[in-house]
């Protein structure tokens, strides 16, 4: 039995990041206009403190409040992701808001309660404790995509991301209550428990009506297709830092809730949602990348690329076998999120610095960025090398691993569809890629990048490049996160 | 026929003609006003199953909130609350599809057995003391439900504020 002070202990990530979030909210108002710019580091250094709250649960293995928060590596894993994310986007952000809106301090506050939202979803080991977690994720993440009130595109992407997300939700709370209505617990393991005694028996069809409406409402947060259709028109509305959240943050929430729901209570249904999983991946991959093509908006062609994305993790999921490749596959889908964090938010900050030059995100205006500030495109040419998975980069690595995992299981028309979209993806990146180097540009004049950017670049450019050069221990780092 | 016969019988008409009066009526005030009637029949329905805080929970939040948030959503963006809207839009179809999908899931759900849960249909163990009372120890109890709980307050706290960053007059 655990007295008070130790589960405080257990759950140090949690309660720093609300205090962190509500001193955030008190300093806004107290602060004065002058010293508004204090918050953004304020929150970053609740950050901080988070993480190493996170990091010394390290080896811990607990179930506390029995056994509806899980305290093990994997959500450890996710904690760090959670934070990771968060501190830089709150750096990709500073300055972004001038002259966009008057309220910055409450951004700052609900992107932390978004971070604690992840966190609690890594740990979250019962149905309730499940749903409560993706509810706050997603309440936040509509008041901040809709955080720009003066600009229609947000407020309608807001409004948007909230109706799709609202019906995504309920769909996937009526799957949990057949789930409960079967085995009637909403503990995940004892559901697990209570499928795999009775799995021998004939009627299967109940799980499996589960297991369609919860890949709804976990399929809606990763944007795998059909349920994509919000991210698009959400990151072009969105404000930029905050579509870079959603885009691996909230994503790899998705995926940390979708492995520990589908592995810990659904293994014995594998058969079933195989095949649910593998036509929902290569129907995500090809959407996405066939889509993104035609793309003249370059945070639409990201939300395209995102949802490609999302498709290729899916193959690890359906590669996943308790046999054969068990941890392989989870370690290959962990490995694959964190490079993709570095990856994509490294994208997505180039995007905020040239829209804070140019004022618009039209991939036309990426025209001669080489003789506009060469770092820049420079940088963005790694992240799309990336994005495309070519060596020496961290999603190359990760695509690697999860194809590994595929042929392993000799899967091979998995590993050919998604190399098949690899090539299409190529397209459009490189479309990209030739107006920055060989377009010339309508404007000669350079681009200025602010310090908090250049910092934000530099991280991710190293960790990018880092994640693929010394591959080993983040590979180890997965490996050993990938417990459930 | 019992008492509690006529009772789910006077409830269901309730729900289902109420049910029916929210897609057919043109005038968006009357549907929300036909919606009360149907979210009462469901508290009813709840009353004789001897979820009694369940009920009320369903008058307080359903009628008390919800239905009244809907009527007032539709005076304050209407100009005139007895405009007639159309009955059907372009979606008629897949709507229709969805409800026949619904209606079939609805039917397996009751026609079906729950094998899995170990047999227990029918012979769930009976309800003993105060089903309220045991509800607010179990949302309470650390051992329980406490934690969600508390995250349902973060859960609050963060759609107020999106609220107010949202609706708030502008400043500048």
């Amino acid at each position: 039995m655990l007295i008070a002070s130790q589960i405080l202990g257990l759950i140090a990530p949690q309660w720093i990041l609300l205090v962190a979030a509500m001193l955030v909210l008190a300093l806004d108002l107290t602060l004065g206009e002058e010293r508004e710019g204090w918050l953004p580091y304020i929150a970053l250094l609740g950050l901080g403190a988070a993480l190493v709250a996170s990091l010394s649960l390290w080896n811990r293995q607990v179930a506390l409040f029995e056994g509806l928060f899980l305290i093990d590596r994997f959500a450890v894993f996710f904690q760090i992701i959670a934070v990771l994310a968060t501190g830089l986007v709150i750096l990709a952000s500073i300055g972004y808001f001038e002259g966009k809106t008057p309220y910055k301090g409450q951004f700052y506050a609900l992107l932390l309660v978004t971070a604690l939202a992840i966190t609690l979803l890594a740990s979250a080991a019962d149905l309730v404790m499940v749903f409560i977690s993706i509810e706050v994720l997603s309440v936040t993440s509509y008041t901040l995509t809709g955080y720009l009130i003066a600009d229609r595109k947000s407020t309608e992407a807001g409004l948007k991301f909230f109706l799709y997300g609202a019906a995504a939700s309920a769909i996937m709370l009526y799957g949990m209550t057949l789930l409960y209505g079967a085995t009637g617990s909403t503990n995940l393991a004892e559901i697990g428990r209570t499928l795999s005694l009775a799995s021998g028996e004939g009627s299967r069809w109940l799980p499996i009506a589960a297991i369609v409406m919860l890949l709804v409402g976990f399929g809606f947060k990763v944007s795998a297709a059909p349920f994509h259709q919000w991210a698009p028109d959400v990151y072009e509305g969105a404000p930029t830092p905050f579509a870079a959240f959603l885009s691996v943050g909230s994503k790899a929430a998705g995926f940390a809730i979708l492995l520990r729901v589908f592995l810990t209570a659904l293994p014995d249904f594998r058969v079933d949602w195989f095949a649910l999983v593998t036509t929902l991946s290569i129907a995500t991959m090809t959407l996405g990348n066939l889509i993104a093509i035609f793309q003249e908006n370059i945070k639409r062609m990201l939300a395209y690329s995102s949802i490609a994305q999302a498709g290729y993790i899916l193959i690890g999921l359906a590669c996943w076998d308790p046999q054969a490749t068990g941890r392989e596959s989870i370690s290959a889908i962990l490995f694959y999120l964190l490079a993709y964090l570095f990856t994509n938010l490294g994208a997505f900050t180039v995007v905020i610095a040239v829209e804070r030059a140019v004022g618009t995100n039209e991939i036309s205006d990426y025209a001669g960025l080489i003789r506009r500030n060469p770092w820049l495109a420079a940088a963005l040419f790694v992240f799309f090398l990336s994005l495309v998975g070519i060596p020496p980069t961290g999603v190359f690595v990760g695509k690697l691993l999860i194809f590994a995992a595929a042929v392993r299981l000799e899967y091979y028309a998995l590993v050919i569809v998604a190399l098949i979209n690899g090539v299409i993806s190529l397209y459009y990146y490189y479309g990209v890629l030739r107006r920055v180097f060989f377009l010339a540009p309508r404007d000669e004049a350079p681009i200025a990048v602010s310090t908090p950017l250049r910092v934000v670049l530099a991280v991710t450019l190293i960790m990018t490049l880092g994640t693929a050069i010394f591959a080993q221990p983040f590979i180890r780092l997965a490996l050993t996160s990938a417990v459930l | 026929m019992g008492i509690s016969h006529v009772l789910f019988i006077l409830f269901s008409v309730l729900i289902l003609g109420g049910g029916v009066m929210v897609v057919t009526r043109r005038n968006l005030v009357q549907a929300a006003g036909a919606l009360i009637l149907t979210l009462f029949g469901v508290a009813g329905l709840y009353v004789l199953l001897e979820a009694g805080f369940l009920a009320a929970v369903q008058i307080l939040i359903y009628i008390g909130a919800i239905a009244i948030l809907i009527i007032f959503a539709v005076m304050l963006t209407r100009r005139l609350a007895d405009e007639q809207e159309p009955g059907l839009n372009s979606q008629w179809a897949w709507a229709l599809g969805t409800a026949v999908m619904a209606l079939a899931i609805l039917v397996i759900v009751i026609q079906g057995t729950w094998p899995l849960a170990g047999g227990v249909v029918g012979n769930a163990p009976p309800l003993t003391g105060d089903s309220t009372s045991r509800l607010g120890v179990a949302l309470l109890s650390p051992e329980q439900y406490a934690f969600p709980f508390e995250v349902a307050s973060v859960l609050l706290l963060s759609a107020m504020l999106g609220a107010i960053v949202i609706a708030r007059e502008k400043r500048h």
